[in-house]
């Protein structure tokens, strides 16, 4: 039973993947939906990460993770290099937790 | 020409490390609790092998424990189904011959299309997408098989801060890419749509709303084209981009309803 519960997530996982990449070079797009694409894709990722940076399991996440997360978006916007966002972010949340702020 | 790129690929090797080496904790936490909750060792190997998405993995070893091995599929799927867009999006960013398209499909996250998509398209996007995509299934794997082999050892990833590295790294890579203007207002209603609709929908059905934002330019602007903004439907981002990885999944979606065993960052991968 597990192995069907693994097969089944991975085939299926793997069809969402793959169709779109294969579908990306049947479908004739006109110039319009070209352009949406990577929109979309904005809008998806920018969805991810905000709902990562402030919920967990459907519900508020706490200060310390989106503190941290606030702390390497303007390192970002001030165009810090990339690792030091990740590992200010990191710690700012590690640093709050080990304070006592959940 | 190949100094300009090995330049650009250490760059990014370096940004790519940076969330591989979460990845690495986070997969250790995973192959850990999954253990803990009683699943096989070689169960636990296949999962991050063959389904390569952390939040669905996390969701399903507490769905699978709490004895519901069908929430544990259709959650998951549910929770992977953004996969469909990216791969459009990303289109031949994976390679112009089948079997790179077909290996490439599998390698495919949050981290690596946010990595791709914030470069211009053509062989640079490439070589990101695959240099991501390698690097951090690499880190995956290679962090549960430590957190198989540790077991309790393995510390708490919330402890180091890791739940909100992977947030912050996903929108390190989609900054620039909000110079557009139609792209900042449509990333940012679909972010609100996400965040206000989480506490209330199942896991992966915000994420999946906030495509209703692409109407948010076709409101305002009636026209306004914003085709002098967007160069050509190529990059999300701007080419001058330090192109920051971010490992698939990484930007853990909250694995709701996902059960007791998950704790931050598990989105990841």
């Amino acid at each position: 039973m597990l192995i069907a519960v693994i097969l089944a997530l991975a085939v299926g996982t793997y069809g969402f993947r793959v169709a779109g990449v294969l579908l990306r070079d049947r479908l004739q797009l006109p110039e319009w939906a070209r352009h949406l694409l990577p929109v979309a894709a904005a809008a998806l990722l920018a969805a991810l990460a905000a709902t990562a940076a402030l919920t967990e399991a459907g519900r508020f996440a706490g200060y310390a993770r989106p503190a941290g997360v606030l702390v390497g978006l303007l390192l970002a916007w001030r165009r810090a290099p990339f690792v030091l966002v990740v590992v200010a972010a990191a710690s700012t949340t590690a640093l709050l937790r080990l304070l006592g702020v959940a | 020409m190949r100094t300009a790129y090995r330049t650009a690929d250490r760059a990014m090797l370096r940004d790519v490390a940076a969330i591989g080496a979460a990845m690495v904790a986070v997969g250790a936490s995973f192959g850990a609790v999954a253990v803990a909750a009683g699943l096989p060792v070689w169960a636990t190997l296949a999962m991050s092998v063959f389904l390569y998405a952390g939040g669905a993995q996390f969701m399903a070893v507490g769905l699978v424990a709490a004895g519901s091995p069908v929430a544990a599929v259709l959650a998951g799927l549910l929770l992977n189904a953004r996969h469909l867009p990216f791969g459009l999006a990303l289109g031949g960013a994976l390679g112009r011959r089948r079997w790179q398209r077909l290996l490439g499909s599998h390698l495919m996250t949050d981290e690596a299309t946010a990595f791709a998509l914030a470069r211009p398209a053509g062989p640079g996007r490439r070589r990101a997408f695959w240099l991501a995509g390698a690097l951090l299934f690499l880190a995956w794997n290679a962090g549960t098989l430590l957190g198989v082999l540790a077991g309790g050892a393995v510390g708490d990833p919330a402890a180091l801060g890791l739940d909100a590295a992977f947030p912050a790294g996903l929108a390190a890579l989609l900054l620039p890419s909000l110079r557009d203007r139609d792209t900042r207002r449509v990333a940012l209603a679909g972010a609100g749509l996400a965040v206000l609709a989480t506490p209330v929908l199942p896991a992966g059905v915000p994420v999946l709303l906030a495509l209703a934002a692409l109407i948010v330019p076709a409101l305002r602007g009636r026209g306004a084209s914003s085709a002098d903004q967007v160069p050509d439907g190529t990059a999300v981002a701007g080419p001058e981009q330090h192109g920051p990885p971010g490992p698939d999944g990484a930007a853990p979606d909250p694995a709701h309803h996902a059960g007791p065993v998950v704790r931050a960052g598990e989105a990841s991968c």
